[in-house]
């Protein structure tokens, strides 16, 4: 509309504009500008404090043959492909179920979107107390009359990052509930109507028709899911602190411990440069598909 | 009505501000020292402090020295240092001192005659950087301690042993009567500094120097090293039921007669005293295991950043000063359960683990600890391995050791 008389660009909106500044500045400077710094000096010995005299590729031949970040990263796979499966299955077939115009929809939404309002510190230590064999879970099932019950995962390095995998499902699932149920609202009755006069079981209407439909909302819940898996670290810190052993450790802990406990900042820093790739891993196709697409159409 | 009140505060501040050179000079010291006793402790430097004219601003950081330390080296490089702070004298304050954030103590210790009166030398040795001094150590902590519960070996039917190798052979018959033979918490510090403790003792002192401060990682790959991972495979066997995390609940196994032995330092004792229990009576303490009776010299110290403030650059001088008091030494160490840092001081009120510490220092069988040798980053890699080593009943002791000297080799 506004092509048509095509004033100079840059003027347009000027308040907004002037507005704006700080916060480009902000995320030049701060954003951008600390990145780039991080992985410049990502390329140094730097120990306590920050000096650049370079080793080349070092702090990322270490990284890469220390057993505790090849732990951190397959823990992380698993960790990611858990969250991001069932989050986003149970999620949605929470929103559906509640979108079928049930009784107290409102308190069941609540109850379901309840431990969202809970930090993953305190998420954290529930669960440690609801997985300790002595008096959680399994304590409960044995004093029920099940002598040879045995449900331990924080004790056993083999399955100790599934038993934070439940705490991470139990925190994050009402969110993807309620952002699916929103997507599911967006959908014209119009829609199911048809589908009904067509005789398509409902099944095969959400599957086929609902969920292609709500693509934005799918693509949106992906990125916030995936930059929460690759956060993940306040709730490891919480539950286990990386054990037994290093059996529940993961990339941001890494960062962490390396760069404040280790002293070692070259190396921290190298860390978060590897969790900055993988990051834009899972950003650039969104942003392709959310930028790139809208053009064609 | 704002207006008001804000002029009412200006004139609060300029108020105060003219009170302020009357006053005595505010010195803020920074600290990870929270647990009972040890504020016990703190209280007692405080008080000496204060006595000189000063005001001891207390800065206690809850957590354990890996939670305060990066909040301390935060502020001094951020450009807001406090007038004192704790480190364990070593390599933790090595690149502040190198940046030239902290104050050379040289003038003071000179005039105090520290050369003399600090024992044992490799102490002040810590604090030296380049010829210069730089820290005050306050006490000295040494890790290698067996404290063992004489219920559980009474439950169990075989005597106290008396040293590793007979606590070793006594594991089966602790573990029939139902006992966790070797209390070691999930914290991975505490099975890398067993380690350590086994190192010195099994392996003896010139291994353990061999290693860590020539850092040979040859030898660290050979035939004496691996009588020690025979050692830690034993100890990992013996400690594989233990379900707890911190050091003091492992105790606490201990006091309670679950669990027979630990392996910690002699900051462990204060724990035992909480408990009412004696030494000798309820539980026995085997200094080096009851191999090598050597005590290392690590330990705690002081450390000043360098201020523009005279003021306070003079209450730093009190302040270091009042640390090595004969008086202070006594009160703030037996509160605290360490060895004083002179050794010409009283300890009547001493308990039978401390005067066997004591006399292993008067003999001056002492070694350097990691803490003076190692850097922060191979200390990580160190607790990394052997937690997994631990935690690991699959992991072997060859992967193990190998490991070990691919850290040994490229520590700085």
């Amino acid at each position: 509309m506004s092509k048509s008389e095509r004033p100079n660009q840059l003027f347009r909106n000027l308040n907004a504009k002037v507005a704006s500044i700080p916060m480009i500045l902000t995320a030049l400077v701060v954003f951008v500008g600390g990145t780039a710094w991080t992985v410049l000096y990502s390329f140094t010995n730097s120990k306590l404090l920050p000096r650049l005299n370079f080793v080349g590729l070092d702090q990322y031949y270490r990284l890469w043959s220390t057993p505790r970040w090849l732990v951190s990263i397959e823990n992380l796979l698993i960790y990611g492909v858990l969250s991001l499966v069932f989050s986003l299955v149970i999620g949605f077939v929470l929103a559906a179920l509640l979108d079928q115009k049930i009784r107290f929809e409102d308190t069941f939404r609540t109850i379901f979107l309840y431990p969202f309002a809970l930090s993953f510190i305190v998420t954290g230590l529930v669960w440690q107390w609801l997985l300790n064999p002595d008096f959680g879970i399994q304590h409960v099932v044995r004093s029920l009359g099940w002598e040879s019950f045995s449900f331990n995962p924080l004790y056993d390095s083999s399955i100790v990052i599934y038993g934070i995998s439940i705490a991470a499902l139990w925190q994050g699932t009402g969110l993807i509930m309620c952002l699916m149920l929103a997507g599911l609202r967006g959908i014209d009755e119009d829609i199911w109507k048809a589908a009904r006069v067509d005789g398509i079981p409902m099944w095969k209407t959400y599957l086929f028709i609902i969920i292609p439909m709500m693509r934005p909302v799918f693509i949106t819940t992906l990125v916030i899911i995936a930059s929460g898996i690759v956060k993940v670290y306040d709730l490891v810190v919480a539950q286990t602190s990386g054990g037994p052993g290093i059996a529940s450790e993961v990339p941001a802990k890494y960062v962490y411990d390396y760069m404040f406990f280790a002293q070692n900042l070259g190396q921290g820093f190298a860390a978060s440069t590897m969790m900055l790739l993988s990051v834009m891993i899972v950003i650039v196709p969104w942003a392709y598909l959310e930028f790139g697409g809208r053009k064609r159409v | 009505m704002r207006y008001r009140l804000m002029t009412a505060a200006l004139a609060a501040t300029a108020a105060l501000q003219l009170a302020g050179p009357a006053a005595a000079t505010d010195l803020e010291v920074t600290h990870w020292w929270t647990s009972g006793g040890e504020a016990a402790a703190v209280a007692e430097l405080a008080k000496a402090f204060d006595a000189t004219g000063n005001h001891w601003v207390d800065g206690a950081i809850a957590g354990s020295g890996g939670t305060a330390r990066p909040i301390m080296i935060s502020r001094i490089t951020g450009g807001d240092p406090m007038g004192a702070t704790q480190f364990n004298h070593g390599r933790q304050a090595e690149e502040l001192v190198q940046a030239g954030l902290m104050r050379d103590l040289t003038d003071i210790a000179t005039k105090g005659k520290w050369t003399e009166v600090v024992r044992p030398k490799s102490l002040l040795d810590s604090c030296t950087i380049d010829g210069k001094i730089y820290c005050v150590p306050v006490n000295i902590h040494s890790w290698q301690w067996l404290w063992l519960s004489n219920a559980a070996f009474e439950k169990a039917g075989v005597p106290v042993p008396k040293n590793w190798n007979e606590y070793v052979a006594a594991a089966p018959a602790l573990e029939k009567a139902g006992i966790i033979p070797l209390a070691v918490g999930g914290q991975p510090w505490q099975s890398s500094g067993a380690f350590d403790v086994l190192l010195a003792a099994v392996g003896g002192t010139d291994a353990f120097l061999k290693v860590y401060k020539d850092k040979d990682a040859t030898f660290a790959a050979g035939p004496e090293v691996a009588k020690v991972f025979k050692a830690a495979d034993d100890a990992r066997k013996m400690a594989k039921n233990t379900n707890v995390q911190d050091w003091n609940q492992a105790t606490n196994l201990v006091i309670t007669g679950k669990a027979g032995g630990q392996i910690m330092g002699d900051w462990a004792q204060g724990e035992f005293q909480v408990a009412g229990q004696t030494a000798g009576k309820d539980y026995t303490c085997l200094p080096g295991l009851g191999l090598n009776e050597v005590i290392a010299t690590g330990g705690d110290a002081f450390y000043f950043p360098l201020l523009k403030d005279a003021d306070k650059a003079k209450a730093q001088e009190a302040l270091a000063e009042t640390l090595l008091d004969p008086k202070t030494q006594v009160a703030f160490n037996l509160k605290k359960g360490s060895l004083p840092v002179r050794g010409d001081v009283d300890l009547q009120a001493a308990n039978d683990c401390m005067k066997k510490g004591l006399d292993i220092l008067a003999k001056g069988s002492v070694m350097p600890w990691t803490d003076q040798l190692l850097s922060q980053d191979t200390q990580k890699q160190k607790e990394d391995l052997f937690s997994e080593f631990f935690a690991k009943p699959d992991m072997t002791v060859e992967e193990a050791q190998k490991r070990f000297a691919d850290i040994v080799g490229s520590a700085d």
